[in-house]
């Protein structure tokens, strides 16, 4: 942070840490206001929409699945349903509660990441997990075990925890008989225990007050805590069928930033990711989870980011839960895909990844060649937000100190778990590097 | 031995989508003991610590894709002793690498409403390209026993064991049957680096890849046997346009192809 005699403070941090991918923040204030906000960033464009195109339909969820090291299913199963919405193929059954399987095994991991190494030292007061380790060490170490039975989950099922090779349009490449899934099943009932443990954990956290008025936005289905499918829904009333994602959604170039941000055309920004999940179907998730989470402290509607830790700790345990239901009434498919033949048409995909809501689009030919993509990540979505919620933020909290200003306002940002890499391949970029 | 004098590593990102970095977290049963071995010094991802360079290991991700990069990697081989690189993109520009086979202007104005904001080079490209190199490692992801592998060679000052033979000999080695012999699916397994393990053919899935061309790769025999399965020029062309489609051997056959 630097004090300039005018009265002027900037609060800059060049790059982010802790968070997946390449950016910064520059927060300028004049005489004790907010006069700008800017996420910054600079990590480099690749373009998958781009050289999506010619391919076909069928590699889709092995490239898209590059995009993000850490949620490579999100981009797997986003694109597999919006490849099976254009060729009119429905996966149900036990397919279909495989591939929640393996989500939940993402969620898992991903999410015990950001909650262990990337978030909770920032509550602690911790540069690093390493470091909190030092003090922390059974906390971290449970922490490690439980990511690593997500990580696990996804080896087995996906045949790897990142990049995962068993997805395809209308299926897997292979499934499992299940006393092949027995191993797994053990160590997940130890990871429910542990997560139950993390919630526990992550309600004792500080939480700096600090609650905003947002739109919560997210998938809600009938029957289900959402994850790979449902109706787009927010906490403003909106209710959607995904295909109509285009004509709600727009991407806004906002003056100060030169970065495209996803806001909602009638209202503006919005929240997607654990706590819009959470908010918007309280009453879909598990008895076990429900419980937790009111013992935790939660209401049904929780407006404090900063809690996102506790959430996301909910979410864990849902998934840990959700898994071995799955796994318990597994039946071995009797064939590990539907075969499809390539037809012309348009798809859409939605699922939830661990950071929020994942919108795919894809025309494809005849002959099953992708003609246009299109794809809308949650980080992308949450920019704004997070901008948002930085304005408010050093406004309330002016009084601390330069350094804890500084520190907090990264919280701020890592509160909403931002995937940069995911984000960038749309994103305008601001490419000097100050 | 005080651990002021442990090694200092530090982990560098350039495009990419993070896997391979991700991959040193995801040694959960080892982290914490590489930790007391190595100092992390700069790693963003995992730290908001930064201490001052230079670093006795550097890790590089991602591929160069913009001017900046280009700088960039310059500054970070000047306080390396030692660079390795981590996966495909940064040892063969990786999936961004597409757009060398095409004119990038279009690529940015399919994705990008304002071009002019882009500020991206033609190509993307490997570390190897820019700077001397001590090491690479494989895989689109690499995998996260030959990262701790590299790490353990390092610190014992000795040359990693990553074999640059076949994926074939992995799954024969794994027992799996022949998803090629026995069930006619094209794989790439007898051209493919090792270091995945041969995952794909234990899930009745053929090798696309990943790893890259192994040590003298007989491409255009492969091709040959595609083509005799059905596959035409366009397929052909595509399969070795992934991940490692910049890598020479890779490159050269798919352009034989391409029409």
């Amino acid at each position: 942070m630097t004090n300039k005699k005018d009265g002027t403070k900037i609060i800059k941090v060049d790059t982010l840490a802790r968070v997946e991918g390449e950016g910064g923040l520059y927060i300028k204030i004049k005489d004790n206001a907010v006069q700008e906000v800017r996420l910054k960033i600079f990590e480099p464009p690749r373009f998958f929409e781009a050289f999506l195109r010619d391919r076909d339909f069928r590699e889709v969820p092995d490239i898209t699945a590059r995009i993000c090291g850490i949620c490579p299913v999100a981009y797997q199963m986003s694109s597999v349903h919006a490849m099976e919405n254009a060729l009119g193929v429905k996966v149900e059954g036990p397919l279909r509660e495989l591939r929640r399987l393996l989500y939940c095994g993402e969620w898992i991991e991903s999410h015990v990441l950001h909650i262990f190494m990337l978030h909770a030292p920032d509550f602690l007061g911790y540069e690093d997990a390493i470091k909190m380790a030092k003090d922390h060490g059974a906390i971290v170490e449970r922490g490690l075990k439980l990511k690593k039975a997500g990580n696990d989950l996804m080896a087995k099922i996906g045949g790897r925890e990142i990049h995962p090779i068993n997805v395809r349009v209308g299926g897997f490449y292979k499934v499992f008989k299940k006393r092949e899934l027995k191993e797994i099943t053990e160590q997940l009932k130890w990871a429910r225990d542990a997560a139950l443990e993390t919630v526990r954990w992550t309600a004792k956290l500080p939480f700096p007050e600090f609650e905003q008025d947002y739109e919560f936005v997210a998938l809600r289905h009938p029957d289900e805590y959402p994850i790979n499918e449902g109706r787009l829904v927010s906490s403003a009333g909106l209710d959607i069928d995904i295909s109509q994602f285009n004509q709600h959604f727009e991407e806004e170039h906002v003056e100060h930033s030169n970065a495209l941000h996803s806001v909602l055309k009638e209202r503006g920004a919005y929240f997607v990711g654990p706590m819009a999940r959470f908010n918007l179907n309280f009453d879909r998730l598990s008895p076990i989870s429900q419980e937790a989470a009111k013992q935790a402290g939660l209401t049904k509607t929780c407006k404090n980011p900063f809690k996102s830790i506790i959430v996301r700790s909910v979410e864990v345990l849902y998934a840990c839960d959700e898994a071995l239901r799955i796994l318990e009434n597994y039946e071995m498919p009797d064939h590990p895909f539907i075969e499809i033949e390539p037809k012309a048409g348009t798809g859409h995909g939605c699922t939830e990844a661990p950071r929020g809501m994942l919108y795919h689009r894809y025309a494809i030919d005849d002959s099953g060649k992708v003609l246009d993509a299109r794809i809308v990540p949650p980080t992308s979505q949450n920019q704004k937000t997070i901008e948002n919620d930085l304005w408010h933020f050093v406004k309330k909290y002016l009084d601390l100190s330069d350094a804890e200003l500084t520190w907090q306002c990264e919280q701020a940002i890592r509160n909403y778990d931002p995937c940069i890499s995911c984000a960038t391949h749309f994103l305008k970029l601001e490419m000097d590097r100050e | 031995m005080t651990k002021i004098d442990k090694p200092k590593l530090a982990v560098w990102k350039f495009a990419s989508c993070d896997g391979c970095q991700l991959s040193l977290l995801d040694c959960e049963d080892e982290l914490l003991s590489v930790a007391e071995e190595i100092e992390i010094a700069h790693f963003p991802e995992a730290t908001r610590q930064v201490l001052k360079g230079p670093y006795d290991l550097s890790l590089v991700e991602g591929s160069i894709t913009t001017p900046q990069d280009a700088k960039r990697i310059q500054e970070v081989r000047r306080v390396s002793k030692t660079l390795i690189t981590i996966g495909a993109c940064a040892t063969a520009g990786g999936i961004q690498a597409l757009r060398n086979f095409q004119d990038v202007k279009e690529f940015v104005s399919i994705v990008y409403a304002n071009p002019a904001y882009i500020d991206t080079l033609n190509q993307s490209t490997p570390i190897a390209e820019h700077v001397a190199v001590d090491f690479e490692l494989r895989g689109c992801p690499i995998n996260k026993t030959q990262l701790l592998e590299v790490i353990s060679a390092f610190l014992a000052k000795r040359k990693p064991n990553t074999p640059a033979h076949s994926t074939c000999i992995e799954c024969k080695r794994r027992g799996t049957v022949c998803v090629m012999v026995a069930g006619g699916t094209p794989c790439l397994g007898p051209i493919t680096h090792a270091g995945c393990g041969a995952i794909c053919p234990s899930y009745q899935r053929g090798c696309y890849g990943c790893f890259g061309p192994m040590e003298n790769p007989n491409t255009s025999s492969m091709s040959e046997g595609w083509k005799k399965s059905g596959a035409s020029d366009d397929e052909i062309k595509r399969v070795f346009r992934t991940f490692n489609a910049w890598a020479d051997s890779f490159r050269e056959e798919s352009e034989k192809h391409d029409k």
